[in-house]
């Protein structure tokens, strides 16, 4: 079978201690390890030791701090946590909806929310053996100086496929990022680059200890839509979240502001120039049909991931206007 | 222990409860909660003192010359024990002995990537890995063809191929084709094409072996085919047979994907014999896929003539399989694809003509319904596209074009029983198709197919007048019973088949019945598991030695008793006077008076190909089976019109495997092929990628994706039970032949929910979007009406 690595592992029990530990040189920090063992049994990183979040209890919150209007989640919460938690599901359906449907029930067992927003950017051609890379060459992630999906490409397009990503930028999401030099917040949306080798602006040294979610002051309508091959197990191959500030409650309550990403393009999560549906009344089927054209008309599929591009881009417009009028429909 | 249990199934009657004591009883499988439980030792669970690890290196490359291999510098490497290249194995093999065109490890060429170059044994699989990568292997790159067109004009591949790249051609005629097509009222004619796909067993390949101190080389290996092994190793390494014993372990599926020998077998062996230490070889997912022998691609043009009243009059069938670099089975293959398609119907005159080619890809070879799952496809659809063209249903054309039972092919396959009519009742009736097909509202729709295969072939891979299958039995003063079989138990449950049987025989419970089998040592020859050989086959041997031994105690019991041998019987772990049912003693005390009388109780039974079940012809007895099972199947489907997503809804299953001996384990075959073809229908494709150097485009269980539970249709299962004249009991196979109609039924019901014909699996949601979008503007000029609703365009 695909062999690990050798590597040392630690795991501290406070943030402080899981700072310094992934201080030392070729530390690398495990934070669920549902995605990470398989790439390093595929030989992506090499790191001298895996640092654990497992046993940080500072990363295994979830608060309602009502007085910031903020909803905190600690990264070592788990995807299963997430999904199964009533009060997320009532108030944020589109995160708990995100979070149960990454992968297999098992896997969202391990794999924690902190994991999941730093997930590595995949490709057909870099999540693959070494010995298969081998036989293209390699690739600008992988040893290589090519890059498959792009020829003639200089920066790698791997891309970013976590579930709950999309869906914490639409939300308008924070993150908490403890280093050395101690904590920093920063928005989701100013988080990503795109650049497929390292697609955060994660420092070195630095964890991300705390994603904290703007509860909102208004009426709002979120949804998370994802297609897959299969109904479980995959990664997304359509990925489209978005949020819309309503006017009201009422039937006819118009879009104040909306705010829509999509995942599995590129390296970076894309946030769409939406203003044209300000104004618009969210229940009219013409507004499903304007969100639809707009995820395919900004949406850009490359076969970086294994399903016909050009599908996955037509289903852009599909998804994203069914995924307005479900939302519609149980308001 | 657990145990073993029976129960009444419900739903029998009377009757056939009354006529034995264990068949037709839900049965346990006997090693079921060694199973579940964890505690199977599996070969990979094998450990030994010593042992070495083996990895083996592979090309990158897909078609390349091996100029150099730098082992030495390897050798040197701490915790390297040895290393071997093709030239330690110049002797060809292949399952099939005309087609000897593979060996151990690539000799000149490397014929596809991932193709076996270099195997090196070390301490540890880590350090075998790391002198793997450090191995210096030069190639001389040669071009490599991925489409059988160009490869049969394209430079040989395949260096031991007598015909350039074409592998295997068959070309059969039976009956006036072109007559009977000119002459028909109506003629399909329609091109397909069934993508290649994979076995997918969850346990990768995993061989060891060990050189014992008596010199014997013992082989454990995780393959289905015991025997055709331990002829291979003995030519490749150059041993008499009876040098070396093969095992198999407890297998964790197989599939047809471990039916021949693999590299990795005769790299341990010869690595063992080197070194003089165990060696264990386990693949990695990756490698499963190189060595493949899955289900071969094919591309199949069908002409099909019927009468105005939906007859068949005539089939012209001409197929262009792509082999992959190696024969394999291929030369069975090419004749499955044509031979095995004239029943359940009648066919006024057939013509096949099947060319397999050899390509730079993994080699394909048998997969569940080998062979015939293709054309398979391609003959249900063409004849639910007469029945829609002369407007019969397409239930009612199966029925007007039914074989029958007792007869013959129009290729000369002697058919016993068939209870194909009753299947095509029993998917009818559960489905209410009556009510519902052609029916339902725009986007959902019922398809129906049908379907034969064989039990067992009468042709035995190499030309021997010798039993295809025995079985010895022994009985001992304990009150046991041990079964010795050659036959591999791959989880289909052929070790608790054999148990059943002895079980009906000797009145012993399932308990006191001991299974020895697959130990070259140990155990009689049998032939493997393929084909559904075993129930048939070594039934029949098991029935035999348990007759003979019952009639032993049963003499033995009624001449201490001093009545008739027919007032004793042999049941529920005891043997009764019959006349007098007050008087009865254990089998332990009955085997103890038997024993008495005439030592050691052991019988054994044989069975032997028969050869009065098919024509006279070349190639006759290929794809000619003692008896064959039959299947229909109705699948119902909702097509996203949007999206192009085919949800199988439910899937109605009636099959006829003559009397079924363990019903609970027919119905799991039943289901494990609707699931095992539903993924091939939708969603799996074995395929290389020919712009990336012949990469593999999924060599993993992420990437090539077989249907989780959730994506797995509702499964009504029945069992239809025509006993046939050939089988044990009247029984025939069970788990291959309900694969077949599942593939074409979705197609089928494809078209009857949205219009749309698929011919080419799978049936992928972009290939039914390209489908609806093709008919929308055929609707729009005007060609054809629109299917099942008043305009285009509008949602269902």
């Amino acid at each position: 079978m695909l062999r690990l690595p050798i590597f040392g592992t630690k795991s501290p029990t406070s943030l402080e201690e899981l700072v310094a530990a992934m201080a030392q040189p070729g530390a690398h920090l495990v934070a669920g390890g549902t995605d990470l063992l398989p790439n390093l049994k595929h030989g992506l990183y090499e790191p001298k030791v895996l640092v654990s979040i497992d046993r940080v209890e500072e990363l295994q919150h979830i608060t309602w701090d009502e007085d910031a209007s903020m909803l905190r989640i600690g990264t070592g919460v788990t995807l299963s946590q997430i999904a199964a938690d009533n009060e997320i599901g009532a108030r944020f359906p589109s995160l708990a909806k995100a979070a149960g449907l990454v992968a297999s029930p098992l896997i969202r067992n391990m794999a924690t929310i902190g994991g999941n927003i730093n997930l590595d950017t995949r490709c057909r051609y870099v999540n693959q053996s070494e010995f298969w890379r081998s036989a293209i060459g390699g690739c600008l992630k992988s040893g290589g100086d090519v890059c498959h999906v792009v020829p003639k490409g200089r920066s790698c397009v791997a891309a970013m496929s976590s579930d709950c990503v999309p869906v914490l930028t639409s939300l308008g999401a924070q993150l908490g990022q403890v280093g050395p030099n101690g904590r920093r917040d920063l928005a989701m949306a100013d988080y990503y680059s795109s650049d497929g080798i390292a697609h955060t602006r994660r420092e070195a040294g630095e964890i991300t200890a705390e994603v904290c979610i703007p509860i909102p002051t208004r009426d709002t309508a979120a949804q998370y839509a994802k297609w897959t091959v299969r109904k479980s197990i995959d990664f997304p191959l359509v990925s489209i979240a978005m949020n819309f500030e309503l006017s009201g409650s009422g039937h006819d309550a118009t879009i104040v502001a909306a705010t829509i990403c999509l995942g599995v393009l590129a390296a970076r999560p894309k946030l769409l120039r939406a203003d044209k549906l300000k104004g618009l009344r969210f229940s009219d089927a013409e507004t499903a049909e304007v969100v639809g054209e707009l995820c395919y008309a900004q949406g850009k599929t490359l076969d970086n991931v294994p399903y016909e591009a050009g599908y996955r881009r037509s289903m852009l417009r599909v998804f994203g206007k069914r995924a307005v009028g479900q939302l519609v429909k149980s308001r | 222990m657990g145990g073993n249990f029976t129960k009444r199934r419900d739903g029998r009657t009377e009757g056939k409860d009354a006529e034995g004591w264990q068949l037709g009883k839900a049965h346990r499988k006997i090693d079921a909660v060694d199973r579940m439980r964890g505690q199977l030792r599996y070969a990979d669970d094998l450990k030994m003192p010593g042992m070495l690890h083996c990895k083996i290196v592979r090309s990158p490359h897909p078609h390349a010359k091996i100029l150099n291999i730098d082992t030495d510098a390897i050798l040197r490497m701490d915790g390297v024990h040895g290393v071997v290249t093709g030239k330690d194995f110049p002797t060809p093999y292949g399952v099939i002995p005309w087609t000897p065109d593979e060996n151990a490890l690539a000799v000149d060429k490397a014929l596809h990537v991932g193709d076996g170059v270099a195997a090196i044994a070390a301490v540890s699989e880590d350090v075998a890995n790391a002198a793997a990568r450090a191995l210096n292997i030069d190639y001389e790159l040669l071009p490599a063809y991925f489409d059988p067109e160009e490869a049969l004009v394209g430079e040989q591949i395949n260096p031991y191929s007598r015909k350039g790249n074409l592998s295997k051609k068959v070309e059969l005629e039976f009956g006036e084709v072109e007559r009977e097509l000119d002459a028909a009222h109506l003629v399909v004619e329609d091109r397909y094409f069934f993508e290649g796909s994979t076995h997918g067993a969850i346990e990768p390949h995993c061989a060891v072996a060990n050189v014992e101190p008596n010199g014997v080389l013992t082989v454990w290996s995780a393959t289905q085919v015991s025997h055709y092994l331990h002829r291979e190793l003995a030519k490749v390494l150059d041993l008499p047979a009876n040098r070396i014993r093969v095992i198999q372990p407890p297998l964790g599926g197989a599939f047809g994907g471990k039916s021949e020998p693999f590299d990795l077998e005769f790299c341990v062996a010869k690595l063992a014999l080197q070194t003089g230490r165990p060696v264990k070889c386990l693949y990695t997912r990756e490698e499963v896929f190189y060595s493949h022998r899955g289900r071969h691609p094919m591309r199949m043009d069908y002409r099909t003539g019927f009468d105005k009243d939906g007859k068949i009059v005539s089939v012209d069938a001409k197929t262009l399989i792509d082999g992959g670099a190696y024969s394999s089975f291929g030369l069975v293959t090419t004749y499955y694809s044509g031979q095995l398609l004239c029943a359940p119907y009648d066919f006024g005159a057939y013509r096949f003509n099947s060319k397999r080619v050899t390509t730079n890809k993994p080699a394909c070879g048998p997969k569940r319904g080998h062979g015939s799952v293709q054309p398979r496809f391609a003959i249900e659809c063409q004849i639910d596209k007469g029945a829609v063209a002369l407007g019969i249903d397409p239930i009612e054309l199966r029925r007007r074009n039914f074989i029958g039972r007792e007869t013959q092919t129009i290729n000369e396959f002697k058919i016993g029983s068939n209870g194909f009519l009753e299947c095509l009742d029993k998917v009818e009736a559960s489905s209410n198709w009556k009510e519902r097909y052609g029916k339902m509202s725009f986007g959902k729709g019922l398809g129906v197919a049908g379907s034969t295969y064989i039990s067992g072939t009468n042709y035995c891979i190499y030309p021997n007048e010798m039993p295809q299958a025995a079985v010895q039995i022994s009985l001992d003063r304990s009150g046991r019973a041990r079964i010795f079989s050659g036959a591999n138990d791959i989880g289909q449950g052929s070790s608790t088949m054999l148990a059943v049987i002895a079980s009906e025989e000797l009145g012993l419970e399932l308990a006191d019945i001991r299974v020895v089998a697959a130990d070259s040592d140990l155990c009689p020859v049998d032939l493997g598991a393929y084909s559904s050989r075993i129930t048939l086959m070594v039934g029949n041997a098991c029935v035999e030695a348990a007759k003979t031994l019952r009639k032993t105690v049963v003499k033995n019991v009624a001449a201490s008793w001093e009545v008739p041998p027919k007032q004793v019987n042999l049941v529920r772990g005891m043997a009764v006077d019959m006349e007098n049912p007050e008087r009865s003693i254990s089998l332990a005390e009955a085997f103890v008076i038997a024993e008495t009388e005439e030592g050691m109780l052991s019988a054994v039974g044989n069975y032997g190909t028969r050869s009065d079940r098919h024509g006279e012809y070349r190639g006759g007895t290929i794809g000619a089976s003692p008896a064959y099972s039959f299947t229909a199947h109705v699948a119902e489907v909702e097509v996203d019109e949007e999206t192009g997503v085919v949800e199988v809804t439910n899937v109605w299953v009636a099959h006829d495997c003559g009397r079924a001996l363990s019903p609970m384990i027919v119905e799991g075959q039943m289901e494990g092929s609707v699931y095992m073809g539903f993924g091939e229908a939708l969603m799996e494709e074995h395929t290389i990628n020919s712009e990336k150097n012949g990469v593999h485009n999924a060599p993993s269980l992420l990437d090539y994706r077989m249907p989780t539970f959730l994506d797995t249709p509702h499964i009504e299962s029945h069992i239809v039970e025509e006993a046939d004249a050939q089988g044990p009991y009247g029984a025939k196979e069970a788990g291959e032949g309900p694969l077949h109609p599942i593939i074409p039924a979705i197609s089928n019901a494809i078209y009857d929910a949205v219009g749309i014909r698929l011919n080419k699996t799978p049936f992928s949601p972009p290939a039914v979007l390209a489908a609806l979008a093709e008919r929308k503007e055929r609707e729009a000029r005007g060609e054809i009406p629109p299917h099942k609703r008043a305009s285009t365009g509008g949602q269902s």
